[in-house]
């Protein structure tokens, strides 16, 4: 299809940021030499090496846990709350001002457009740090009673598709409430958590607070492993999720789990086409399908299935694949060659499952890791694609005929993280949000996040929320009651 | 004394809202703690446990679907109808824990008591751990407390009455169902629990008691697939890691058990229910 309109390229300059040759890992305030091996940070929309990065060892990962432990014991812990809450309104700040930079070295690291990286994950960062800031003298108030405790150290282990954000989530309630954290980035994604680093350097936040120790699966198994960590916070994949579940089996370690999922995006007959169009498309391709709850699902009535897959696919024909730095891009890089592999592994088999594949005319630039939007229809609850994570923009399209089978349909899954619901019916989407276990709902919207809004799963998703007061539980202990 | 020779009860497993005896044929001595023989309780088998999970799958989706106050109602009605049971309790209790009168008889008022208090909550967790979220644009956004769904739960070994109560209440307030292992050597007065919930008003399959052993049947429901969650207080001592290793391969949720059995008669708190209960928040727009 000949494009509607011609976009000049709109590249936001890159210049912001400075990039160091090599990093350390971040310990108990300074950035120190790690002792294991260092690996490449690649900007997946070029292939081109960022910079190297040390993958965090045992000992590394011990000097962390230890720096972190004694910031505990005698300063973060004893801390008057209410200047635990200064240090996270410092971070805030420093996060909105150094905003920019954040979003062109997140796009950079990971590949997702510069729109995003700019008007989502840093601001809500920001927030994050902000919301929290506020409840650190306040915790009385949490839901535990009075004195509530911190658990004390927490290794904290975050994924690829959000850096900066997922750090955010797991940093900021951690502090509030008076924990200590040794952090590991994702390891294809670790230059945003290095630069919040310097971060905390610049709000003068007491060494060993925070600890970044960056590395690869090793080094995150390091981290929930040790003896010495009192809660274990994970973000990742569910099978990742459930070896963590089995490692930290009989110990004293708090866990917390957000894991995988794959949510049904319902569109009854009497929802607007053209808003639940814009809804399916910002559920299943933003920030390229790399979203934990991403309307993956397509359910659609079986009566406006043709009218909404057309609409659907003249939409999709006008987003814009490229540059991720460019303003204009609507989709960026796939994050890495491992995930494209996957995606194009899964989708094959949709295809030679039965589902038909559908994909706009798209130019995609001649290196980097790229996935064009995709959308199979004919899609049986059986296949793989109907089932599985495939973690990139790639729809799957099922119908339903009437509302119970829609909720059938919808629950089928060993996941229970998100689903969304379109219609133009008040007393529907009350009846059908009680009716899917999922941890949350979007009606007549999707994928919109806020740090006052709990988010975490139901069933293989996970368990403990993130975000709104529920957030805070997974951090404490009640004085009385645990 | 009247020389009347006393009928005496067969005891058996309560699944389904029925009684049926193992279908493994299978029953183990019960005796008091002296040593004398009390009864011959079924020991419950893998497909009993099975069928227990069944059972309180299929019964989930209307215990979960009543209103909280008749939740609450009927959490009531069990406090009720035990009441009327109390003699017969605290023989149960004094004889399977070695109690004196006194002492039975505390244990049984506070089991009582247990449920109206648990009976009181169903109608105030959404309130209490709900609530509106004020996100930062355009939306109306809530989250409120559901059910996590079918329980697994092992029964503390010690305190058969008033500890079964206040890992079995808890659970059912949030609006979960239940597949519970009772006390292996004090199963007696479980047994005569389930008699109790059977005259209630609790609907069958929602509370499913096996008597025997959480040692085999703690590893069969731990691993079920159909099992949301699952509390090990009463984990038979060194098995309770190997309970939630096999729980992780279903990512549920799992209550560890403490190094000595709580103290029973301390105010719980909502310790007990929030294990077993998920979060959801929903958003809408907000608009002309």
């Amino acid at each position: 299809m000949t494009s509607l309109f011609e976009y000049a390229p709109a590249p936001e300059s890159r210049s912001i940021v400075d990039i160091a040759p090599s990093y350390g890992l971040f310990i108990d305030g300074e950035f120190v030499d790690g002792t294991g091996e260092s690996f490449k940070s690649v900007n997946p929309a070029t292939e081109e090496v960022l910079t190297e990065v040390s993958a965090g060892s045992g000992a590394d990962v011990d000097r962390a846990v230890a720096a972190a432990r004694r910031a505990f014991t005698r300063v973060w812990g004893p801390m008057r709350p209410a200047d635990r809450g200064k240090y996270l309104f410092r971070i805030a700040r420093l996060l909105q001002e150094r905003a920019r930079e954040f979003a062109v070295l997140e796009s950079l690291d990971n590949g997702k457009p510069i729109r995003e990286s700019r008007d989502v994950d840093v601001p809500l960062a920001a927030a994050h740090f902000f919301y929290h800031a506020g409840w650190a003298d306040k915790l009385d108030h949490a839901g535990l009673g009075p004195g509530p405790r911190p658990l004390g150290v927490a290794g904290q282990v975050i994924p690829w598709n959000f850096p900066l954000l997922m750090l955010a989530w797991k940093v900021a309630p951690a502090l509030a409430t008076g924990n200590t954290v040794v952090l590991k980035p994702a390891e294809t994604t670790p230059l945003t958590a290095l630069l919040f680093a310097e971060v905390c350097q610049q709000a003068d936040l007491p060494p060993g607070v925070v600890n970044i120790v960056t590395g690869a699966g090793d080094t995150g198994r390091a981290v929930v492993e040790h003896g010495d960590v009192d809660k274990v916070a994970f973000t990742g994949s569910t099978e990742v999720g459930k070896s963590i579940a089995r490692a930290v089996a009989g110990t004293r370690k708090s866990l917390t789990l957000e894991l995988g999922g794959k949510a049904a995006n319902i569109v009854f007959d009497d929802a607007p086409i053209d808003q639940a169009v814009e809804g399916i498309v910002q559920g299943i391709f933003f920030n390229q399908g790399h979203v934990c709850c991403a309307g993956s699902r397509l359910l659609v009535q079986e009566s406006v299935h043709d009218e909404a897959i057309a609409s659907l696919q003249r939409r999709i024909g006008t987003l814009r694949v490229g540059d991720p730095l460019d303003k204009n891009t609507d989709i960026g890089a796939i994050n890495s060659a491992e995930q494209l592999a996957r995606i194009r592994e899964l989708s094959d088999v949709g295809e030679a499952e039965g589902a038909q594949r559908w994909q706009p005319a798209c130019d995609l630039p001649d290196r980097g890791f790229w996935y064009p939007p995709t959308v199979f229809t004919d899609v049986s609850p059986a296949h793989r694609i109907a089932r599985e994570e495939v973690f990139g923009p790639v729809l799957s399209v099922l119908t339903f005929r009437t509302p119970d089978e829609a909720v059938a349909k919808a629950n089928n899954s060993t996941y229970g993280l998100s689903a969304g619901i379109w219609t133009e019916k008040g007393s529907r989407i009350l009846k059908i949000a009680n009716q899917l276990r999922a941890g949350v709902v979007w009606a007549n919207t999707f994928n919109k996040f806020d740090p006052t809004s709990p988010f975490g799963g139901y069933k293989q998703s996970g368990y403990g929320r993130e975000g709104g007061r529920h957030g805070l539980t997974g951090y404490l202990k009640g004085a009385t009651h645990s | 004394m009247s020389d009347r020779l006393a009928v005496r009860k067969t005891y058996k497993l309560y699944v389904n809202g029925a009684f049926p005896r193992s279908e493994s044929g299978r029953t183990y001595e019960v005796t008091d703690t002296r040593g004398h023989f009390l009864a011959n309780a079924a020991r419950a088998s893998r497909k009993d446990a099975r069928d227990a999970v069944v059972a309180a799958r299929a019964a989930f989706p209307k215990w979960s679907a009543m209103t909280a106050y008749n939740r609450g109602q009927v959490l009531y009605r069990v406090a009720e109808v035990m009441e009327g049971r109390h003699a017969q309790f605290c023989e149960e209790v004094a004889a399977g824990e070695g109690l004196s009168t006194s002492k039975a008889r505390a244990a049984v008022d506070a089991a009582i008591d247990r449920w109206v208090w648990y009976a009181g909550w169903t109608d105030k967790l959404a309130a209490v751990l709900g609530g509106a979220n004020p996100v930062a644009g355009p939306y109306f956004d809530f989250s409120m407390p559901e059910p996590t769904g079918v329980v697994a739960v092992l029964a503390p070994q010690q305190s058969s009455l008033l500890g079964l109560v206040s890992v079995l209440a808890p659970v059912l307030a949030g609006g979960n169902t239940a597949v519970v292992v009772t006390s292996r050597e004090r199963p007696l007065p479980a047994v005569t629990l389930a008699e109790v919930l059977a005259t209630s008003d609790v609907p069958g399959g929602t509370v499913n008691l096996l008597t025997g052993d959480a040692e085999e049947l703690g590893t069969w429901l731990a691993e079920h697939a159909d099992v949301d969650a699952i509390d090990l207080t009463g984990a038979p001592a060194g098995r309770a890691m190997e309970f939630e290793r096999e729980a992780a391969g279903t990512v549920k949720r799992v209550v560890r058990p403490t190094a000595a059995e709580p103290d029973w008669t301390a105010d719980p708190g909502l310790s007990r229910m929030t294990p077993f209960l998920e979060t959801k928040t929903v958003w809408h727009p907000i608009g002309v």
